[in-house]
């Protein structure tokens, strides 16, 4: 098993009567509500957790891209990915990704990703992500019924990019280089490993299929809810022929760590709701726009992740709920093994990328948590696939005689 | 209304194209959301016209839509439809989204339009006056938007319409995601894909429909029509919104005539 420690970098001041004042915490929300001074030491916080995860030893520090996001403030996640490669020396380093629609041209991708992979001595997970319609349509302007499309393109340009030793001319749709030629080139040969983050679409099994590449479900309502869309990528993997290792999928799950229950309720419920009810408000037209999902995503009722009904449900949950309905996996470390033995399992996933900062909780209780599951959980989930233990598939190649450094001090402090 | 299917170009699209009416023929652009059943803006116009409407790839089973990404494959395939069918030189009349159409079509073939009636048409876009945003609305945001009168136009959006059928709500996502899916390549994120650098071209005399309280394109976007094309007639419609054919028919269709006959 492979544990990737995420940070999405949510801001944490947002106002307890935040629902009721704004109709979303994406796409529209008043900049006004971001503090830069407060922003500077909030980055460094949340840096310093990724290092910690390190220190403490997950397998890989996990970082995204969102827009106009109160809950993501990663615009360009491969800056804090830069800032990683100087304060961190073993753990790969996941960006899950850039939405690489949205890069004109997208060698940006391409040269940035090399450069990673460069500094970080071979530890880049490159995730390309279709992107979020909040995203990529209402925040990056990109047309919904043709971002699919672009995005196909975006990806064999970055791939001929990275393969091809001789300068090549690419004339795309979309895109038209008549030299493509990135320098640098990126360690990890051919390629660093490719992760697909996915929301439901069904086209995305089948392009991480062909491709061979880790397909991630990343969802914030647990691994329930997950599964009827798990099986649907395992059924249709098996049908193109490929094998099942579970190292072809990740999942993304909220976890809590207390010492005994009781704890871990007293400690977390406030941060969840405070994720549940402000950071997950987001108005529901911007979540659906026509044509970006696909006819055959639709008929096969893939549902996305953020409707009305859902909003609605989210505001009222308690922790009763979130547990009992395994929203989130909170507990004991005993509490929270056996849940995530369940969930590994049922959705036959190598990888989790675990979620343990959350919402506005302040980082002490973030390193709790995260020490409790490093120390006391992952050693007892680390051999759930014995068979596959061999598969380096889809997990990074590290140079050997790449230079080391240490950890920072620990972030500015809030 | 009849209807029959027409291939484009050698198969490149086939479209539905309704069909009714004597008189003089007049070609008629739907809007973005499509004509409804029974359409009685086309009805009323088929007393008076030859009526003949082209459904818009994506629209009702009107395919070929994959291969209109932008503005300019849909003008040429617009054209196509009329090559196909064997009309030259018709009255063309295109609301909203359909106007934007026609608009292009006109500037594109100038020479084979001597008529052209834009009722509200998109395309335009000005900084002080921002048009809402079509693709970020809740179902029930729409009517205040293209309606002046809310409740009828409740009534003639929902008509038959049961969200919480689950097999009325697949039906229904599925057809708006091909719909304004097609629609996004003419209209996203904003709806100005530069006809104004166009509009210069058209030679047609054009008369502008517009309603008085439109509340989607309001009624200064006639003025910069005005403006643009130079020589045409703008009329605001009172006592209507942007979906002004179907709030005052019988307006519309008497404008139509005065200028036409």
């Amino acid at each position: 098993m492979k544990f990737t420690w995420f940070n999405l970098m949510p801001w944490p001041y947002l106002p307890e009567s935040f629902r009721e004042e704004h109709r979303s915490v994406w796409v529209d929300i008043p900049n006004t509500l971001y503090d830069p001074a407060r922003g500077h030491h909030l980055y460094h916080e949340y840096l310093a957790q990724l290092e910690y995860a390190e220190e403490v030893g997950f397998d890989g520090l996990g970082v995204n891209e969102h827009h106009q996001n109160g809950y993501g403030l990663m615009p360009s996640p491969n800056i804090m990915a830069g800032a990683l490669t100087r304060t961190t020396s073993r753990a790969a380093i996941c960006v899950i990704g850039n939405s690489i629609a949205l890069y004109n041209p997208p060698i940006r991708v391409a040269e940035e990703f090399a450069m990673l992979d460069v500094l970080s001595g071979g530890r880049l997970v490159a995730g390309f992500p279709v992107g979020t319609p909040m995203d990529t349509n209402f925040c990056y302007g990109q047309i919904p019924a043709l971002t699919r499309e672009k995005y196909y393109e975006a990806h064999d340009m970055i791939m001929r990019a990275w393969h091809e030793d001789e300068p090549f001319a690419f004339d795309g749709r979309y895109n038209q280089l008549r030299y493509v030629n990135i320098w640098p080139k990126p360690i990890q040969k051919p390629n660093p490993p490719i992760y697909i983050p996915g929301g439901g679409s069904i086209e995305t099994w089948d392009f991480c299929a062909r491709h061979d590449y880790n397909y991630s479900y990343l969802s914030f309502t647990g691994y329930k809810r997950g599964q009827q869309l798990m099986d649907g990528f395992w059924e249709r993997t098996a049908e193109l022929g490929k094998d099942d290792s579970p190292y072809r999928a990740g999942f993304a799950q909220i976890i809590c760590v207390g010492e005994t229950d009781q704890e871990a309720e007293k400690l977390y419920s406030e941060h969840l709701r405070y994720f549940y009810n402000r950071c997950l408000h987001i108005y529901p037209a911007f979540a659906d726009p026509p044509g970006y999902r696909t006819i055959a995503t639709i008929k096969k009722n893939a549902l996305a992740q953020i409707t009305a009904a859902m909003q609605r449900r989210f505001q009222n949950l308690t922790w009763k709920d979130l547990i009992e309905d395994r929203y989130v996996i909170a507990g004991s470390p005993e509490t929270v093994r056996e849940q995530m033995v369940e969930m590994i399992k049922g959705l036959r996933v190598g990888h989790v990328f675990c979620l343990l900062q959350i919402g506005d909780m302040p980082d002490d209780k973030v390193r709790h948590s995260t020490k409790l599951f490093a120390e006391k959980v992952m050693p007892l989930l680390r051999d759930v696939w014995p068979d596959y233990k061999d598969d380096n598939r889809f997990w990074i190649q590290p140079m050997e005689e790449r230079l080391r450094f240490g950890p920072s001090a620990n972030g500015g402090g809030r | 209304m009849e209807f029959r299917h027409v291939e484009t170009a050698g198969g490149r699209a086939k479209v539905r194209v309704y069909q009714g009416g004597t008189g003089a023929t007049l070609v008629y652009l739907h809007h973005a959301g499509g004509l409804i059943p029974d359409d009685p803006f086309l009805e009323a116009l088929s007393r008076r016209y030859r009526v003949v409407a082209p459904v818009l790839p994506g629209y009702e089973d009107s395919e070929g839509a994959e291969e209109l990404r932008d503005m300019l494959a849909t003008t040429l395939h617009s054209l196509d439809v009329l090559d196909a069918l064997e009309i030259r030189n018709p009255i063309l009349v295109g609301h909203s989204l359909g106007g934007m159409i026609a608009a292009e079509m006109a500037a594109t073939n100038a020479h084979e339009f001597e008529k052209l009636v834009l009722i509200a048409p998109a395309g335009l876009w000005l900084d002080e006056h921002p048009i809402p945003d079509l693709f970020a609305k809740l179902p029930m945001e729409l009517p205040p938007l293209l309606f002046h009168d809310v409740a009828k136009g409740v009534a003639l959006l929902s008509a038959g319409a049961n969200f919480e059928d689950p097999e009325f709500l697949s039906e229904f996502l599925i057809t708006n995601a091909r719909r304004m899916g097609m629609a996004g390549k003419l209209l996203f994120p904003i709806p100005n894909r530069r006809l104004s650098d166009r509009l210069y071209r058209v030679r047609a005399d054009t008369l502008l429909l517009w309603g008085a309280e439109d509340a989607l394109i309001p009624p200064v976007y006639g003025r910069a029509f005005q403006d643009a094309l130079g020589r045409a007639k703008l009329i605001e419609v009172p006592e209507a919104g942007h979906m002004l054919p179907y709030e005052q028919t019988e307006r519309v269709v008497a404008a139509i005539a005065d200028f036409t006959d």
